[in-house]
């Protein structure tokens, strides 16, 4: 049973392969090999699950060790597998959306000449995402971390034609190299610290800690504090989160599977996989944790201003990563939930996203929704799964959103003390905004009057409902979004699931669970209350309007460029500009300045050199009375 | 006779020499006063041997004139051939050996 693990990767690994050198005469069938394979994957990933579901509970681990990548003396990096309970909750999750995603692409990347290629990346993806959930060490993760990287940047530039989308792909690559920075960085600390990298030696079990038990407090913060930023850059986290917004330049699927689903999550599986070592480094934690509420209010504040409606759901994908890192810094009481949170949003964004390119597909790749507008009645199939994609993010009760979140603001305030009280109280905020920017677009979306309008061509976009292969994935993902929640929360199943590898503790929570709901649902409500007040009671404005300063801020993202661009760019320019100079004036002035002298030195002494011999001669002569005089001179003293 | 007149006289004759190596321009006659310096060394090594009693620099005199012979030898050869190219014996017509 133990070998599926690499047949699972390799799947989707054989499909990049075949689908990126097989050329031209695979145009044709290239999407099906793809989605073939990524299917593949997932019956795989199925096998297993049976197979671990007929265990007990403690030995649901199952390794494969592969083989030995680098063995040197002092030195053992194996590509070994490791599918326990956590990575296989991923497992699923990446292959069963990535299917999902690949069928949905068929139809929506129906007329792209490069659909072959796209098929390629997307399995490229699959193949790196799920070495990166079921490595055995940290440094084949990284192996992994790096292939997702390199997938979400092929597919962020995949219309590479338009400069705003290599752009994006650039900008994509960059940050995340300095969120990789910080795990290569924390693996070579692990290294010289413990020698190995393996998670088993290293992060040990409940009952027998690891290597990690005997380490001071300093090296595991300084540890902890690497992986929250490459935590940061993979997962969008203030104040990485720069490149997400603009990774939405990608085709559709590629931002609900990559960008919502399951790439950016991988920086709340780096902290959950590693607990043992945040668990020892209560600093690490609590800045995990900021991090965390910081980004879910930005990304929300952020998702309330965007007119793109790809761009809104950025924001708040940003925004509930931030639940989950939230969620995932508040120790055993938090990681099941977080992964939890994952698993659900995993199912309701992708739903989203795929409803939203489902819109776009019909309005002609328009996605500002100050122009859509009562799309309901063209499009009801997507109408009904993007609402009920709606319902379960913003927490509607019953829906999988609310189990997952109101457990996590839950967890928040049992932090206790006063950081229980802030943290719970910015998720409580969080959750309001959320309910308000959803609210927002919905409404702009699917009520309302239609807004749309000729393009400059004079072609009136035809609203009409997407293909059945793109509308089964998104009703799929719908029913995921409504009962995967309460499927998980039922008799606390996900929970017992996930318990023996992360532990779990309730925390002592100030209020009590009830209350916690109630106000959660209080927030929801009042959210969609102002939203629809503010935007489905009068006629929305086609043109945005100026706005307040807030709003003008958040159009921006908050700032977060010019941020960037004031501080780094301007700062690296400064910088640069002053070495050089330093370069110029000091350094090579003291190596010219030297080459100058000398030469201006002997270009003195060459005149000697004048031929005569009579002149020679009268050097000699001086030379010679020189030297005796020197002599007498000597003898005197 | 004292012999540190002989010594005088040596050093005379060798800054003679010096002076018409230095201000003269005819090769023979700048050769000439080469010889003259060669032949004032000569005189102070007989001076300086019969001062010190012993017959050292004497025996260095008698080198000195063989070496001095060979040299007019291929000296005056020299001269010879640059006079042959150059319808001149002055040293400062030779000075091709500079930058």
């Amino acid at each position: 049973m133990e070998n599926l693990i690499a047949l699972l990767i390799a799947a989707p690994l054989l499909g990049a392969a075949v689908l990126l050198c097989g050329g031209r005469r695979l145009d044709a069938v290239g999407h099906w090999i793809g989605t073939v394979l990524a299917a593949v994957s997932f019956v795989f990933g199925a096998i297993l699950f049976v197979d671990l579901l007929g265990k007990d509970a403690e030995h649901r681990t199952l390794t494969q060790h592969l083989f030995s990548w680098i063995p040197v003396e002092g030195f053992q990096a194996d590509v070994a597998f490791r599918l326990d309970q956590l990575s296989m909750t991923f497992v699923l999750l990446i292959t069963g959306v990535g299917s999902l995603i690949h069928l949905y692409s068929v139809g929506y990347m129906e007329h792209d000449e490069r659909r072959r290629r796209f098929f390629g990346y997307l399995n490229l993806f699959l193949a790196a995402m799920l070495l990166l959930v079921l490595a055995d060490n940290y440094l084949l993760l990284y192996v992994g971390w790096e292939g997702v990287g390199l997938a979400s940047y092929l597919l962020i530039g995949f219309w590479q034609h338009k400069p705003s989308a290599a752009t994006a792909a650039k900008k994509a690559f960059l940050v995340n190299r300095v969120g990789d920075m910080g795990l290569s960085i924390a693996i070579m600390i692990m290294f010289t610290t413990f020698g190995t990298f393996a998670f088993g030696p290293l992060l040990g079990t409940h009952e027998e800690p690891g290597l990690v038990g005997e380490t001071s407090e300093g090296t595991l913060t300084a540890i902890g504090l690497m992986l929250l930023l490459a935590a940061c850059g993979k997962s969008a986290q203030v104040p990485l989160q720069s490149w997400l917004g603009d990774a939405m330049e990608g085709p559709t699927p590629v931002s609900a599977l990559i960008h919502a689903a399951t790439m950016v999550t991988a920086g709340v599986y780096l902290i959950v996989r590693s607990g043992a070592i945040f668990n020892a480094a209560p600093d690490a934690q609590l800045l995990v944790t900021i991090v965390g509420a910081v980004t879910l209010l930005f990304g929300a504040i952020v998702g309330c201003a965007k007119d793109d409606i790809k761009k809104a759901l950025a924001g708040s994908t940003m925004s509930q990563i931030g639940y989950m890192v939230l969620a995932a810094g508040l120790g055993p009481i938090g990681y099941v939930f977080a992964i939890m949170h994952l698993v659900t949003h995993g199912f309701f964004k992708a739903g989203l996203f795929l409803g939203a390119g489902s819109v776009m597909h019909g309005m002609n790749d328009e996605v500002d929704m100050r122009k859509y507008g009562g799309l309901r009645k063209y499009m009801p199939v997507t109408f009904i799964t993007f609402g009920l994609g709606y319902l379960a993010i913003i927490g509607f009760p019953g829906l999988s959103g609310f189990f997952s979140k109101d457990k996590i603001i839950e967890a928040a305030f049992a932090k206790g003390g006063t950081e229980g009280w802030i943290l719970g109280g910015c998720a409580l905020l969080g959750a309001a905004i959320t309910a308000y920017y959803m609210t927002r677009v919905m409404v702009l979306t699917f009520f309302g009057e239609k807004r749309w309008q000729p393009d400059e061509h004079g072609h009136e976009p035809h609203p009409h409902e997407s293909p059945s292969s793109m509308t089964i994935p998104m009703i799929l993902l719908a029913f995921g979004s409504v009962f995967a929640g309460g499927l998980f929360s039922v008799g606390d199943r996900f929970l017992h699931w996930l318990e023996p590898i992360t532990g779990h503790d309730h925390g002592d929570a100030p209020i009590s669970a009830a209350t916690v709901t109630a106000s959660t649902v209080a927030v929801m409500v009042i959210g969609v209350t102002a939203a629809y007040l503010q935007y489905g009671r009068r006629p929305v404005p086609v043109v945005a309007p100026r706005g307040s300063l807030l709003t003008r801020a958040a159009r921006r993202d908050l700032l977060q460029d010019d941020f960037n661009h004031v501080v780094l760019v301007r700062g690296g320019e400064h910088l640069t500009r002053s070495l050089v100079y330093i370069d110029h004036t000091l350094v090579d002035g003291v190596v010219n300045g030297t080459a100058a002298s000398v030469g201006g030195l002997s270009g003195r002494l060459r005149k000697l050199q004048n031929g005569f011999a009579r002149s020679y001669a009268v050097s000699m002569f001086g030379g010679a009375a020189l030297l005796v005089a020197a002599t007498l001179l000597m003898r005197a003293v | 006779m004292n012999p540190v007149n002989y010594i005088y006289l040596a050093a005379l004759l060798f800054t003679i020499g010096a002076t018409g190596v230095l201000i003269r321009r005819n090769a023979i006659v700048v050769f000439m006063c080469v010889e003259l310096m060669l032949n004032a060394c000569n005189l102070s090594l007989v001076a300086f041997s019969r001062m010190h009693g012993n017959l050292d620099g004497q025996i260095i005199a008698f080198f000195t004139m063989v070496v001095a012979a060979a040299e007019v030898v291929v000296g005056l050869a020299i001269i010879v051939s640059l006079f042959r190219s150059r319808h001149s014996a002055s040293v400062d017509d030779a000075s091709l050996m500079k930058l």
